[in-house]
């Protein structure tokens, strides 16, 4: 069955189509997309995308412009409605939960608290006319917190964390370089321990030797605190270095996925082939 | 006797005021819910006050003893231009007494002198929405009220206290009524806060510029938000009243001809009440007791 209307695209390999496994165990998936669609009027979005994604499992969304990478992220942090297809994710205690059927208001709590989003542009995921503090600090008041000290420690701890001066705790990001700015947007999002973390082009924008150092960071939290992220880039070195597995897509499909180092190394789908190719070398 | 001439009963037609007790209504059996009304142009300007005198004139009955206040005191411009409207369109009875009147409209305070489950306090409101300077668009933050979701406006007075080492907000201090609804206060002063809490008297507040009432009805639990180290407080004063010697009121600074300051109560109906019973403060001298 396909539920876009259009024919479903050959599988490029085995994980394209993670076979169920008898039931959803211990080994059960953290989330579990099956068969996404968004259509824009006649325009592709994102076609049939399936995949599972482990805890600790750092899965990069690869390819041009227009492929359909941001929708699926969209779509993915359930900000877009889906056409169809269904999406479950593990929730603590309750097992494996389909986010259409998940409550508004438990919805958001899962995004305030088990989710993080770090935006391509970091003004889009601060609040700009609030101290660096209070940044970190909202998800944490969110959640009930009422401490100022604590909170206060907590955001001092976590700016720590991302290499930024603690002292700056009590000034605007407006005052910030970009890749300070996108440094705090991780804290943000990371204060309240998620489980996933879904990054759109976290280190676009950012000049090369900050982009480095980002990539360096974002890798360490990641083992750290054994997240789970999507992680969308049209950079393959990005992939390269942070991502487990990789997804490419192409017109809203996917055309290919494996492991990283598979993929990159060896790609199977003249497109990937086109994609490695054209990367430039120093 | 009917009032003016050509008007109805308290200037409002008697289907507006049906729409806007039903709206109350509805206000009350949701505290701290903002509820939608259909605002009416009134013969004053938005910001003196339409939302109160709307909510005033629907409840109002022949019977009532009105009285207004703004910033405390019976006889300022708003005040008496209030009170002028209703006895003109209405001719109900005023007074300056707290004790005496049914209905009270204020802006920016709330009567020092406790009211009584017979009493009903009607504020003028100028923005409804607490939240709205950190979230300016009013569909995200119906939500947030739908969802009770209030930790934007921890954010505000965590930023007060990282900005200014204490939560800086004194006036429309934000509250939780009910346990469940965030409420902006209107601006009084957070000193009147405390009094919002198990009032027996019904608050209702009215802003006519947003089209919005709500309400808090008597006996209702209100408590103003704050931090576990950084608790609520009301302001104090080292001075006390120059009339009356008071020393639990609210007090306003007044700067003097001579170049000198004064702190007097800014309720006039409690310190002349003080001074009739024979308080004297240190600017004035015993209360030749008039007729």
């Amino acid at each position: 069955m396909s539920a876009c209307g259009r024919e479903r695209a050959e599988p490029a390999n085995d994980l394209h189509v993670l076979p169920l496994a008898g039931g959803w165990g211990a080994g059960a998936p953290l989330l579990r997309v099956e068969g996404l669609c968004k259509n824009y009027g006649d325009r592709v979005g994102c076609a049939d995308v399936s995949f599972d994604l482990h805890a600790g499992e750092v899965l990069a969304v690869v390819g041009e412009s227009g492929s359909g990478k941001s929708t699926l992220l969209q779509l993915l942090a359930t900000r877009l409605a889906l056409d169809a297809g269904r999406m479950h994710y593990q929730i603590t205690g309750r097992g494996l939960v389909d986010l259409k059927l998940l409550s508004e208001a438990d919805r958001r709590w899962l995004m305030r608290t088990d989710w993080g989003y770090v935006e391509q542009n970091p003004r889009d995921g601060l609040r700009m006319n609030v101290s660096a503090g209070a940044n970190v600090g909202e998800r944490l008041m969110a959640v009930g917190a009422r401490h100022y000290g604590e909170i206060r420690r907590t955001a001092k701890d976590w700016l720590q964390r991302v290499e930024m001066d603690p002292a700056r705790l009590d000034e605007l990001p407006t005052g910030f370089s970009g890749g300070m700015q996108q440094r705090l947007q991780i804290a943000r999002n990371l204060v309240t321990r998620p489980r996933l973390v879904f990054m759109d082009e976290p280190t676009a924008g950012l000049d090369v030797s900050v982009q480095a150092r980002l990539l360096d960071l974002l890798r360490e939290l990641v083992t750290d605190l054994g997240l789970a992220a999507v992680i969308v880039t049209h950079d393959l070195a990005v992939a390269r270095l942070l991502a487990h597995r990789i997804l490419v897509m192409r017109e809203g499909r996917v055309v290919e996925t494996g492991l990283t180092d598979q993929v990159l190394d060896d790609p199977q789908h003249p497109y990937t082939q086109l994609l490695v190719s054209s990367v430039l070398q120093v | 006797m009917n009032g003016l001439p050509g008007y109805n009963f308290a200037y409002l037609d008697e289907q507006t005021k049906r729409m806007i007790r039903r709206a109350l209504l509805k206000a009350v059996a949701i505290p701290g819910y903002q509820v939608p009304f259909g605002s009416r142009e009134m013969p004053l300007p938005y910001g003196w006050g339409t939302g109160g005198i709307q909510v005033t004139a629907s409840i109002l009955g022949r019977k009532d003893v009105l009285k207004v206040i703004d910033q405390g005191s019976d006889d300022t411009t708003n005040a008496v231009n209030i009170r002028r409207f209703f006895n003109r369109t209405a001719d109900v009875a005023t007074t300056d007494r707290t004790e005496e009147a049914t209905i009270i409209q204020t802006r920016h305070r709330i009567p020092e002198k406790p009211l009584n489950e017979n009493q009903i306090l009607v504020f003028q409101v100028p923005l409804p929405e607490p939240m709205t300077r950190l979230e300016p668009h009013e569909a995200v933050t119906r939500k947030l009220h739908a969802l009770a979701d209030y930790g934007l406006m921890h954010v505000k007075l965590y930023e007060d206290i990282a900005r200014y080492g204490h939560i800086a907000t004194t006036y429309d201090y934000p509250v939780l009524v009910n346990g469940r609804y965030l409420m902006a206060p209107s601006p009084i002063p957070k000193f009147d806060n405390p009094k919002l809490h198990m009032s027996p008297a019904l608050q209702l507040f009215g802003a006519g510029r947003e089209k919005r009432v709500y309400a808090i009805p008597p006996w209702t639990r209100v408590e103003s938000l704050d931090f576990e180290d950084h608790p609520f407080s009301i302001q104090r004063w080292q001075q006390v009243c120059a009339l009356c010697d008071a020393d639990d009121s609210f007090l306003d600074e007044v700067v003097l001809d001579g170049g000198g300051r004064m702190f007097v109560c800014s309720d006039s109906d409690y310190c002349r009440t003080r001074q009739a019973a024979g308080h004297t403060g240190t600017e004035n001298t015993p209360m030749e007791v008039s007729a």
